[in-house]
């Protein structure tokens, strides 16, 4: 492989990349990130390249990371010389054929797309790709671009630009869309201070849940005494229910690497290194790819750019283990021990890794970065809200409609994400409260559906920005039952250094399986919040330190269900098995007896064509007759 | 001297691979349980020698990370997510029907030593909640209802 040395080897690289990701011809790309393949996209992309082969094509047949948009995977898109590139969810592999067809009669009767792209934000190159000469043929009109679909409306993509758009193996389709100029400019016309300047001008504060500024951050790091100092990427995403990080290394990991580098150079350290979750297999392995593509080109190694300045970065994969989030619990775990935080008195950034100087910035922190340098530091600060400054990625999940990820500006109201961008609840139901910041953020209810969100407005609201997860909920969750399921994710996560954290968390989930089981007593709720001060005050990190915060908050706005389960000992969401029951409407029952055949303990009986009854005694609770019963004859209360 | 056994071949060739670093620890566990699917007792005591670093030391991390195990697993590692998206939509009702339909417990593994059930924190495929990874394969938006017929298929691969 050719060394990049220069702007112009960059430029031909780029180049290259054009040619790739714009072969001229027809071109086929598949979205197979995770969630993609997990919905089929393997099939699909192995129909797609059978059916090219079959007929004999000249079609490219090549793969992209998510778009974010999960719940249409798998997606589709064809890219064909001006015309626009057209989006089909939801393919499946028996609609390949058809979908071939289409593409040589040149029509779109079998098959409508999602979406259609005339043109496109190369963003790190303040350019825009025009898929279209200005004319969108007849046909395609009624088809609403990529900007008129509601889910993408709103979102301002920086962190994940590039995924779903380009190939995440291939180098040059990063470098197409703008990557590594950033690195050039940085290493060749700006001092490592300029560096860090124009990061604290961007106003970036830390995307993994601290949101401490990360220009301050770094100047700290490069001050600190040491010759020997380390960047560390925290691909550790161990939020249930957040994965932007993943799709962002699984997407789009040179931006991630880019970052580092620039990151590197400006604190003055030779070493990185990512570490990243060993739940996310596909992340490693396109992380592992970039890395030694980045090292073939002389991207990473020994005097970047013709420069002095020489980098490597390597790969540590977790172990499964929440606590390596929190940052001295990370370096732990790099230097092979059990990942224990410590005290943060003596600060990381002058005694971190290995005791020396560490830089610890999460994934999507540093897939900002090459932006920021590319288009300026201002440029970030005027996108977003004052002191929450550019965008934040989402995992908007649960109980909405349009689920996946969204990068939306920080400061958007939160309404606006639930019902705009998420497309409301399913299935008519209520929006109940979204749950922000994982096992340490908390609920925000729907009455406060105005609220901007940001790092300080969420924090107020008694939750926070946390890495990113947005776990909606209706009516029928249960917010006892969802505190209950955080202390007992917390009680087998405490990695048991701090007695109030280790056992006081313990004695919180004790007292919310009791209440969940109906055994609550009165003044449980008041034992709670005086129990959570004191682990709130007793531990050394953050885990423990914002542990109850689950608790707080759902008791906080929700009081009303807490005194439900533990006064009238009843689940108003249904949830609680101890709690509920499920009954037959007799008046809806058609007797069709499909619950009774479900019913894992044969406890529905009846006779056919009559309405079925519930024995009680041996129902188990499991809801599978609620899940089968076509006629909404079942009641859960 | 007692003659090198299969393991100890095997341990030491991982070992290699990632150096004697103390911290290659993690690495080198990572890569003996891809091996045999847990942490065999043989091999833990080659690394504490070959890496000069105390039983007990590495005990503590293997105990410490969800990842490793102690006890040999199934051939195919069932792995509920228990993430948030999971959880409101309902992972545990699936938890439940496995346990009942391979007649283990969480943490157990079948008497065939096909499978062997886990709980996992959150894969990430929140989008596609409820979801179960069995043997590195993600069975998206799963219902109650489809978990024999998916057990049956991977009866049958054996």
């Amino acid at each position: 492989m050719k060394k990049i040395n220069t702007l112009d080897d960059l430029k031909k690289a780029g180049d290259k990349g054009l040619k790739s990701l714009f072969p001229g011809g027809v071109k086929i790309t598949v979205g197979m990130a995770t969630s993609g393949i997990a919905s089929g996209a393997g099939e699909v992309y192995e129909a797609l390249s059978a059916e090219i082969k079959k007929r004999k094509l000249p079609y490219i047949l090549a793969k992209t990371g998510s778009m974010g948009m999960d719940c249409i995977e798998p997606l589709v898109d064809i890219i064909e010389k001006d015309k626009p590139r057209l989006a089909y969810g939801k393919m499946t592999a028996a609609k390949v054929p058809q979908l071939i067809d289409q593409i040589i009669k040149g029509d779109i009767d079998a098959i409508k797309p999602v979406y259609r792209v005339d043109e496109e934000d190369v963003i790190a190159k303040r350019e825009k790709k025009h898929y279209t000469k200005g004319m969108v043929p007849e046909y395609l009109k009624g088809i609403p671009t990529f900007n008129e679909v509601p889910f993408y409306k709103k979102q301002i993509k920086i962190a994940t630009r590039n995924c779903g758009i380009i190939d995440p193996e291939n180098i040059e389709e990063y470098i197409a869309r703008g990557g590594y100029l950033a690195l050039q400019k940085a290493l060749t016309s700006l001092s490592p201070e300029a560096v860090i300047e124009e990061v604290i001008k961007s106003g970036l504060r830390g995307r993994g849940g601290g949101g401490f500024p990360a220009g301050i951050k770094w100047q700290s790091c490069r001050s600190a005494h040491g010759d020997i100092k380390y960047v560390i990427c925290n691909g550790d995403e161990g939020d249930p229910g957040a994965y932007m990080d993943r799709s962002v290394m699984e997407g789009d990991p040179h931006t991630v690497i880019e970052g580092m580098i620039i990151g590197a150079y400006a604190i003055g350290a030779q070493e990185g290194f990512i570490y990243v979750r060993n739940e996310y297999p596909l992340a490693v392995a396109n992380l592992t790819k970039a890395i030694e593509e980045a090292r073939s080109r002389g991207l990473l190694g020994k005097n970047i750019f013709g420069t002095n300045f020489s980098f490597d970065i390597k790969i540590s994969k977790g172990a499964g283990a929440f606590v390596c989030g929190e940052s001295t619990a990370l370096m732990a775990s790099l230097e092979g021990k059990a990942g224990e935080p410590r005290a943060k008195y003596i600060h990381t950034v002058e005694h971190g890794l290995w005791d020396r100087p560490s830089n610890l910035n999460n994934v999507e922190t540093w897939a900002n970065v090459p932006v920021i340098i590319a288009r300026s530091g201002k440029w970030f600060s005027e996108i977003g809200a004052p002191h929450s400054t550019g965008t934040k990625v989402f995992s908007l999940v649960g109980k909405i409609n349009n689920i996946g990820l969204v990068e939306v500006p920080m400061g958007i109201p939160l309404k606006d994400i639930i019902f705009d961008v998420g497309g409301g609840i399913p299935g008519g139901r209520k929006f109940k409260a979204v749950q922000t910041g994982g096992p340490s953020g908390g609920c925000i209810p729907a009455s406060m559906m105005d609220l901007s969100v940001d790092f300080d407005a969420l924090w107020e609201a008694g939750s926070m920005m946390g890495s990113g997860g947005m776990i909606v909920m209706d009516e029928k969750t249960c917010m006892v039952d969802l505190a209950r399921y955080f202390i007992e994710f917390l009680v087998s996560e405490s990695c048991g250094k701090c007695t109030p954290c280790r056992e006081g968390i313990r004695r919180m989930n004790d007292m919310l399986h009791d209440i969940c089981a109906g055994k609550g007593r009165e003044g449980d709720v008041e034992l709670l919040e005086s129990m959570a001060k004191g682990i709130v005050d007793g531990s050394l990190c953050a885990l423990g330190g914002s542990a109850p915060n689950p608790v707080l908050s759902t008791i906080k706005y929700f009081r009303d269900e807490y005194d439900a389960h533990i006064k009238q000992k009843k689940c108003p969401a249904g949830v609680c098995r101890a709690l509920i029951r499920y009954e037959i409407d007799a008046k809806k029952c058609t007797g069709c007896g499909v619950c009774a055949k479900k019913c894992p303990s044969a406890c529905i009986t009846g006779e056919k064509k009559k309405a079925h009854k519930i024995n009680q005694k041996k129902c188990i609770k499991c809801g599978i007759c609620m899940e089968s019963c076509k006629f909404d004859a079942i009641t859960v209360a | 001297m007692k003659k090198a056994t299969k393991v100890d071949v095997k341990t030491k060739e991982i070992i290699k691979k990632h150096g004697r670093e103390k911290s290659a620890l993690i690495a080198i566990l990572q890569d003996i349980q891809e091996e045999y699917n847990y942490l065999p007792k043989e091999a833990l005591n080659a690394v504490s020698i070959q890496l000069d670093v105390p039983a007990s030391r590495i005990y503590e991390v293997a105990t410490f990370y969800n990842t490793f195990s102690l006890n040999p697993r199934g051939q195919y590692l069932v792995e509920v997510c228990a993430g948030t998206a999971c959880h409101v939509q309902g992972a545990f009702n699936l938890m439940d029907r496995l346990q009942r339909d391979l007649g283990i417990k969480c943490g157990e593994t079948t008497k065939d030593n096909l499978f062997t059930l886990e709980e996992v924190r959150c894969l990430g495929c929140c989008s596609l909640a409820p979801v179960v990874r069995i043997g590195g394969n993600i069975h998206p938006y799963l219902t109650q209802d489809e978990i024999p017929r998916i057990l049956r298929n991977y009866r049958k691969q054996g």
